[in-house]
């Protein structure tokens, strides 16, 4: 298992990131540290996806010269940044409706902690 | 709460960390990923679309209708935070 | 949030940066083809020098410039330039968002994708640039 972790580091790296980002959805209080947590989280799996397309001696995927076929062991693997695009704009669009959502809540009820949100709702 | 939860995501990572000894190799040409429909994308990207650059094509040319559902997802959340947060007066714009 | 920053160091600066950051987007957009790029990454460019000048300059004077109602609309025509091209292909013969049926003259059918490629980041990048706007309005108007 030692070994494994020297070989491929980037994919033991990005699941201590996933767990640091899950550690903080679940156990801080204040919600704003909640959606920090969830940007951590999306981040470590576009880093997982794109280390995973990586060659030894390949280059960025766009051809360097317009004549002959390209040989595929020069080029990285081009599918993984093409889907991790998709997931970049995802993460955009769930961190502005969740903003917007925590705008709603503060002017609402004048706190963003949870247990004082939980008893603020209550009343 | 928060020693419940640094045990319950410590066994989720050993549980990521036990699935993960089964990876290929960092780095390896041979990856399951990279053989079966890359090296056809990689080859065959300039005789059907003069487009050197391989990420566009495939986003815009060969995936096209995905790109197009995410385009419909960000336009999706620009409307949902307008409706959230409220409209702008006569005297804003 | 959007207030008058009071330093005329910032005001001026962002007055001189800003044409840049535009002209760089563009740039961005259109060599999508050649080296790293495409419609996301110029449109999020774009965005982002809007974004500055509603943080350095007051806000009256940028609201008139660039109004707040105009980012959805952008955005919409964004996505709209985008389905109706798949809608011209299939009413030209083809399949939906089948690039080589657009009726472009005089070309073959690599360029015909070429072109079909550029027709939809521009779209993208439209859409893209329009709902960033339209998000950053949104968290920062008045009561």
């Amino acid at each position: 298992m030692l070994e494994s972790i020297l070989e491929n580091y980037p994919y033991y790296l990005s699941t201590v990131l996933l767990a640091i980002g899950l550690w903080g959805m679940l156990a801080k209080r204040n919600l704003m540290k909640k959606l920090i947590g969830m940007t951590i989280f999306q981040v470590s799996i576009i880093l997982l996806f794109i280390s995973s397309s990586a060659k030894i001696g390949g280059t960025f995927p766009a051809l360097l010269s317009q004549s002959g076929t390209p040989e595929p062991a020069l080029y990285v693997n081009p599918l993984p940044h093409v889907l991790m695009l998709t997931a970049i704009v995802v993460m955009v669009a769930t961190s502005g409706v969740a903003l917007a959502i925590l705008l709603t809540i503060y002017r609402r009820y004048h706190t963003l902690d949870e247990t004082e949100l939980l008893k603020r709702l209550q009343e | 709460m928060k020693w419940l939860s640094i045990i319950l995501v410590g066994i989720f990572a050993a549980f990521l960390f036990y699935a993960e000894v089964d990876m290929p190799a960092y780095g390896d040409p041979e990856a399951p990923g990279s053989v079966h429909v890359s090296p056809e994308y990689i080859e065959r990207t300039y005789e059907d679309t003069h487009t050197p650059n391989i990420v566009t094509s495939v986003l815009a040319d060969y995936r096209g209708f995905d790109t197009l559902g995410e385009t419909t997802v960000i336009f999706t959340a620009g409307l949902a935070c307008y409706l959230l947060l409220g409209g702008w007066k006569r005297h804003d714009m | 949030m959007i207030c008058r920053f009071n330093s005329l160091i910032v005001n001026i600066g962002c007055r001189i940066i800003v044409p840049f950051i535009f002209i760089y987007g563009l740039y961005v957009i259109v060599f999508g083809h050649y080296s790293a790029g495409g419609g996301f990454q110029g449109g999020i460019i774009l965005a982002a020098g809007v974004i500055l000048m509603r943080l350095c300059v007051d806000r009256k004077t940028t609201y008139k410039k660039y109004p707040p109602r105009m980012g959805l609309i952008l955005g919409a025509i964004g996505v709209i330039i985008y389905a109706s091209t798949g809608i011209v292909t299939m009413l030209a013969g083809g399949n939906y968002l089948d690039y080589a049926f657009l009726p472009i003259q005089g070309m073959d059918i690599p360029d015909r994708r070429y072109y079909g490629i550029l027709i939809v980041e521009l779209g993208v990048a439209l859409g893209v640039f329009g709902v960033m706007t339209s998000i950053f309005d949104s968290l920062t108007k008045e009561k």
